[in-house]
């Protein structure tokens, strides 16, 4: 990669992270270095870590580190509850987003903006404030103001729930943004509207990590480098290509070049 | 919730807060007031009921009232049927009169013991002149007497009658022989039963003709002793076209051992009057094992004697070692309309067996049944309810919702409702649900900066919306935050 690049800050250092859910160790030493600036695409089969990694990075208590490390801004985030990273500027945009029955979508959207803007020494929006705050954002991922007074994503469609998704992002303009799966589940327009959002609060000074399985949201958002992901391991990196050529020849072709059979990829995922 | 087990919840490095810790929040009212009281020897015959009746000077109908009573519950059976358990209850091991030590009933206020006043300051219900709460008349009841009514005189200008139970049994005997016992009758149940033998005081409401209080009405129900059982009687009389709001707030101090508390609440709407009665029972639930804590086994009724009349239940349980309780509405005149609205909370070792029944009897009659039941941790919070449909209640409809809600793996939530129909002409909707706030719901509000704690009483409450938007304004916020305070260290 280019000079400038390398040398802006980095805002997310995962180094050499196991894990382990239920006594299973999933993540079997990963390292990635994201910076400012940069857009980067983890890729993989179902069950090849990916999702895990992007909940340890959140700090979903039911996943526990076995070693290595995660910092973010230079901190290291282990003693950080999940509010405590998402104040700081980590933002998790979830593959299924959970209904919240009874939590009013608006309320929450507010209360979620407050504390990020509390965290960063900003003032708190009251009701109308806040409103303002919310409508052109709204009209960022095309979202109908009659979701606001719904229920926290309670009989959203899958497309409602990712721009939800995208909604929350743009109201807490996180530092770090990672978005597990978001193209999943959608049709053409919604990945459009979504792939609009994130190359749009893309900037000089944030950065993305695009958890995927498929190219097609590649086409739409460019990252500057490709992770691909099999059994807990990063077995490969490179740029936009090797997105390419994954789409070409398949996810064996990776295994077969970290010389690991499937077959023995399988046992040794079980 | 999911795979997660509370140990290994605590054990990884970001879960702030267990929710075991979040339900064991300190009791902020279980603080003894240290005052003389006026007590009888324990133990329950017939010459204790005869001595309750004398110290209170009673006209002999009331007397003789307590002595069928006090007859037909040594004939009755304690009820088996709900779903708690407790070790058999001594009726020879309690004091069934205590009194503060002070005059009869003071005139004013200022002849009130500084002390008793003190203490409704500190539970947040001043009865003094400068500090009284705006446009809510009070009634102090504290060990089952009646210390206090304010507004008194503002509210005597409409004719409405705001007094202590005793107060009306001397002022107004003509209206209590008419309307006591005439809802729940004294053979009713075994609880009932003990009430009506032996019960000290409470509070008495009458709306006259065409009158719609002006203001919100409110008893505070605060127990003192730690030997002595609790029987009050409310009774509320709302005439032709009368209509009333009346709100019930309950605390205890802490004692390591368990008090009874057997109310009983009688409500009559006459044609086209209106009574909404609401509570917000905060007693003593006894510590995380299970030790002390109020038997609240209370017997609420309300009789839509005219056609067209209303009568609302809302009540928010939280308190009470064990509840047993059953709010319920007789819908005798044609077009009357029944509701419940109920939250019961129940926690540690709490247990609750809650719920309504709803009997409709006139044409046309209608009814509203939303419970919400939160458990957490190792409680059981039980909704029973009956919706009764005679013979005669054409074109009757009752709807039922019951939502459950757990909260950690340990507690338990059951629901029994009842339907008996004998109309075939009538309409009977019951919706059920249980849910459990789970761990991906709270990781997914964490991971949007909002506080563990908070994420928890935000899903509570939102879960309780129907019910709170039922309470008036200021008592839904103090239910808002009381749920909030009961729940605290409760998740994880």
């Amino acid at each position: 990669m280019t000079e400038s690049v390398s040398a802006s800050p980095a805002l997310l250092e995962v180094q050499d992270l196991r894990a382990s859910v239920a006594d299973q160790e999933i993540l079997c030493g990963v390292s990635l270095t994201v910076r400012a600036g940069e857009i980067h695409a983890v890729m993989g089969r179902n069950g090849s870590g990916k999702s895990t990694l992007s909940k340890l990075i959140a700090g979903h208590p039911s996943y526990t580190v076995t070693s290595g490390s995660i910092r973010f801004n230079g901190v290291d985030v282990e003693e950080m509850s999940p509010e405590e990273r998402s104040r700081a500027g980590l933002f998790l945009g979830f593959q299924y987003p959970v209904e919240i029955p009874g939590v009013s979508n608006l309320e929450f959207l507010r209360v979620s903006t407050n504390a990020r803007r509390q965290a960063q020494g900003l003032e708190e929006l009251d009701t109308f404030s806040f409103e303002d705050h919310l409508q052109q954002r709204l009209e960022l991922v095309q979202m109908d103001p009659s979701f606001l007074e719904r229920s926290l994503n309670e009989g959203f469609s899958g497309g409602e729930k990712k721009r939800n998704e995208i909604l929350q992002m743009a109201l807490l303009e996180p530092v770090v943004a990672i978005l597990d799966e978001t193209d999943s589940g959608l049709d053409i327009d919604a990945l459009r509207i979504v792939a609009e959002g994130v190359n749009h609060l893309a900037g000089p000074s944030n950065a993305t990590l695009l958890i995927t399985h498929y190219q097609r949201l590649l086409d739409a958002i460019t990252p500057q480098f490709v992770h691909v992901m099999a059994h807990g391991r990063i077995l490969r990196t490179g740029g936009p290509e090797l997105a390419h050529e994954l789409e070409r020849r398949g996810y064996d072709w990776v295994d077969e070049a970290a010389g690991i059979s499937s077959r023995q990829s399988a046992e040794v995922g079980a | 919730m999911t795979a997660t087990t509370p140990s290994n919840a605590v054990d990884a490095p970001v879960a702030s807060t267990s929710v075991g810790d979040l339900v064991s929040q300190p009791y902020r009212y279980g603080f003894v007031t240290d005052i003389e009281t006026d007590k009888i020897a324990k133990g329950l015959s017939e010459d204790v009921v005869r001595l309750i009746s004398a110290k209170k000077n009673e006209p002999q109908f009331l007397l003789d009232f307590r002595l069928r009573a006090f007859r037909q519950w040594q004939r009755m059976e304690e009820p088996d049927w709900a779903a708690v358990g407790y070790p058999p209850i001594d009726y020879q091991d309690i004091v069934y009169y205590a009194a503060p030590k002070q005059q009869e009933k003071k005139a004013s206020l200022d002849e009130v013991d500084p002390k008793l006043l003190e203490t409704f300051d500190k539970l947040g219900i001043p009865l003094s002149e400068q500090k009284r709460l705006s446009n809510v008349a009070v009634d102090a009841v504290f060990d089952s007497v009646s210390i206090a009514t304010t507004y008194k005189e503002k509210l005597a200008e409409h004719g409405v009658i705001f007094c202590s139970f005793s107060e009306a049994v001397e002022e107004h005997p003509e209206l209590i022989e008419r309307y006591l016992g005439s809802v729940v009758p004294i053979a009713d149940n075994y609880f009932a039963a003990l009430n009506s033998a032996v019960f000290s005081d409470g509070s008495f409401v009458f709306i006259p003709k065409g009158v719609t209080c002006p203001m919100d009405l409110s008893t505070y129900f605060r127990i003192n002793s730690g030997d002595t059982g609790q029987f009050e009687r409310t009774l509320i009389v709302a005439e032709e076209g009368a209509s009333v709001s009346y709100l019930e707030g309950c605390t205890a101090p802490m004692f390591d051992t368990n008090q009874l508390h057997a109310a009983v609440v009688e409500l009559v709407a006459l044609d086209d009057a209106s009574i909404k009665y609401s509570t917000v029972q905060n007693w003593y639930a006894g510590d995380e094992n299970g030790k002390g804590g109020i038997y609240n086994f209370v017997t609420k009724r309300g009789l839509c004697k005219g056609p067209r009349s209303h009568i609302s239940w809302t009540q928010v349980e939280t308190g009470s070692s064990i509840t047993w309780k059953y709010p319920s509405c007789v819908l005798a005149g044609a077009d009357s309309v029944g509701e419940f609205y109920s939250v019961a909370l129940t926690n540690n070792c709490q247990q609750a067996d809650t719920g309504t029944k709803m009997v409709h009897v006139g044409e046309r009659t209608r009814s509203t049944i939303v419970s919400k039941g939160i458990s957490a941790g190792r409680s059981s919070n039980s909704y029973r309810g009956l919706v009764q449909l005679g013979p005669k209640a054409k074109g009757a409809r009752n709807y039922s919702q019951c939502d459950s809600m757990l909260i950690g793996d340990q507690a338990a939530a059951n629901t029994y409702p009842y339907i008996r129909s004998q109309q075939p002409q009538s309409a009977v909707e019951h919706e059920a649900s249980t849910c459990r706030i789970s761990e991906d719901q709270l990781f997914y509000l964490q991971s949007r900066g909002i506080a563990f704690e908070e994420a928890v009483s935000m899903m509570v409450s939102g879960f309780c919306r129907d019910v709170f938007n039922q309470l008036p304004l200021e008592f839904a916020a103090e239910a808002d935050k009381l749920l909030a305070l009961k729940l605290e260290g409760s998740v994880g």
